[in-house]
């Protein structure tokens, strides 16, 4: 037989564990609940909007396989990188539209970055007297442009198109950069054979190569 | 070819009988044996000169063509209406076309027989090892509209002894351009809407020979509809036959050139 005391302590036990474990919930319910408060997303400042400014794209047409240059008004930024892929990003949109002349899906998103580096110059050898600093003087540059894995996987198979979209990214980048004289491509930050099955994605392409007469064929 | 020949002999006998003979007991033996002998040589030279294979003429110049069916196996290339696939269209534009190279004598390699994944450098090794006159690459495509040419976008080299593998069709570049525009005029010519570009193929740029890019897409309309599918049998026979006729053309302005040169 139980003593009585034993079974008042147990049942006094059993009482405060039961509080205890209430109390912990409680405090769980109260910290998840500050925890989402102050995770609060709300701008703490205003977005900066830069200002419009004309743009030239190289906009490629399937039926007669030229690249046509438009002016195109859009908010770009004032880093050369940023800018870039502002650029890419809407000439993107332009084909990704239902009335495109070049319709290819993935619009602006396909373009994860565009790195600009020092464009590397064949044969170019290092002048006598010059120190290193000198040598990153404003020249040509490289633009290395990252295409989504989607934006290959939906890119339309063929020749034409695969160089036309191609031409046309490598004609804008010069067009609104000049300084961006070559051109290569990444993946998924990954180099690929081809786009979709033929163009070449393998080479650094001269952006220069691309820029056509108006209407004319790359 | 008779008279020219008896005169010299007739001419001839009388003096050698009398002094290559003279070892014969008899003179009169001797020229008479002798006379005989030459008689007979000079009325068989006209028999033999007839049954004689006449000489063998110059064989014509070897004239080589590379078809390249684009993709195979694993790669299915682009898909076209009609649930085709690239892959399969090529391959049977390059059954036809063979045949119809070769009805007009010329030699044609193949660079696959069969559904099966040949890689673009192994394309590239079959081109250069059969040294061809014209290498054409076979593409089909749903964008765009007619036929498009496509010659490699590299900047033309002088020919160096050895080529880097990648930039190998650069010493090419001016005669895959003109064979460019040598189907460009058949195209035209068989009524069909020609495109013309350069880009970059990975197959056509290590090729070592006159080499373009075929990309066949369907018939648009001046609406911008498709007026003639790339499924379409008498489509394909078109196309096929102004390629044919391109190349023939080819071979002639070669053989022309061959000729100035010697």
């Amino acid at each position: 037989m139980i003593p009585r005391h034993q079974q008042l302590l147990f049942g006094i036990l059993l009482v405060t564990s039961l509080l205890m474990g209430a109390t912990l919930l409680h405090l769980r319910e109260r910290a998840h609940q500050r925890l989402i408060a102050g995770q609060d997303s709300a701008p703490t400042s205003a977005p900066e909007v830069a200002p419009a400014e004309e743009a030239t794209l190289l906009v490629a047409n399937d039926s007669d396989g030229s690249l046509l240059t438009q002016a195109r008004s859009l908010p770009l930024p004032s880093d050369p990188g940023a800018r870039a892929r502002a650029v890419l990003g809407k000439l993107l949109d332009v084909y990704a539209a239902p009335d495109a002349t070049h319709p290819v899906p993935g619009g602006a998103a396909s373009v994860l970055q565009v790195f600009l580096l020092p464009a590397p110059e064949i044969g170019a050898a290092k002048p006598a007297g010059v120190s290193s600093s000198e040598q990153i003087e404003p020249g040509p540059q490289l633009a290395v442009v990252n295409l989504t894995g989607a934006f290959a996987a939906g890119h339309p198979s063929g020749i034409e198109t695969e160089t036309l979209t191609v031409l046309s990214i490598c004609g804008t980048l010069h067009a609104n950069l000049p300084r961006v004289t070559q051109v290569r491509f990444l993946v998924d930050g990954q180099p690929r054979t081809t786009l979709a099955g033929h163009a070449d994605l393998t080479r650094t392409y001269l952006a220069a190569d691309a820029l056509p007469t108006e209407g004319a064929h790359p | 070819m008779t008279e020219a020949g008896l005169l010299p002999l007739r001419y001839v006998l009388p003096v050698r009988c009398e002094t290559r003979l003279s070892l014969f007991c008899h003179p009169f033996l001797s020229r008479l044996f002798c006379r005989l002998a030459l008689a007979s040589i000079v009325l068989a030279i006209p028999a033999v000169a007839q049954q004689a294979p006449p000489a063998p003429a110059a064989p014509p110049p070897r004239f080589m063509v590379v078809l390249d069916a684009a993709h195979g196996g694993d790669d299915t290339g682009g898909h076209l209406g009609g649930n085709q696939l690239e892959k399969n269209f090529t391959l049977a534009m390059s059954v036809r076309l063979r045949s119809l190279l070769g009805a007009r004598g010329m030699q044609v390699v193949t660079t696959r027989e069969s559904d099966m994944a040949v890689d673009p450098n192994k394309r590239a090794e079959i081109a250069n090892r059969a040294q061809a006159q014209a290498c054409i690459s076979l593409h089909a495509s749903e964008a765009g509209s007619g036929v498009h040419l496509y010659a490699s976008s590299l900047a033309p080299k002088q020919p160096v002894r050895f080529p880097a593998w990648k930039t190998a069709q650069a010493a090419w570049v001016t005669r895959s351009l003109a064979l460019e525009g040598t189907l460009n005029s058949a195209l035209l010519q068989g009524g069909l809407n020609v495109t013309l570009g350069r880009t970059s193929l990975q197959v056509i740029d290590s090729m070592t020979c006159p080499a373009v890019a075929v990309e066949i897409a369907p018939e648009l309309s001046s609406a911008k509809k498709v007026a003639t599918e790339l499924d379409d049998p008498d489509y394909q026979a078109r196309v096929a036959a102004a390629l044919a006729a391109a190349l023939l053309e080819w071979r002639t302005d070669a053989w022309r050139t061959e000729g100035h040169q010697q």
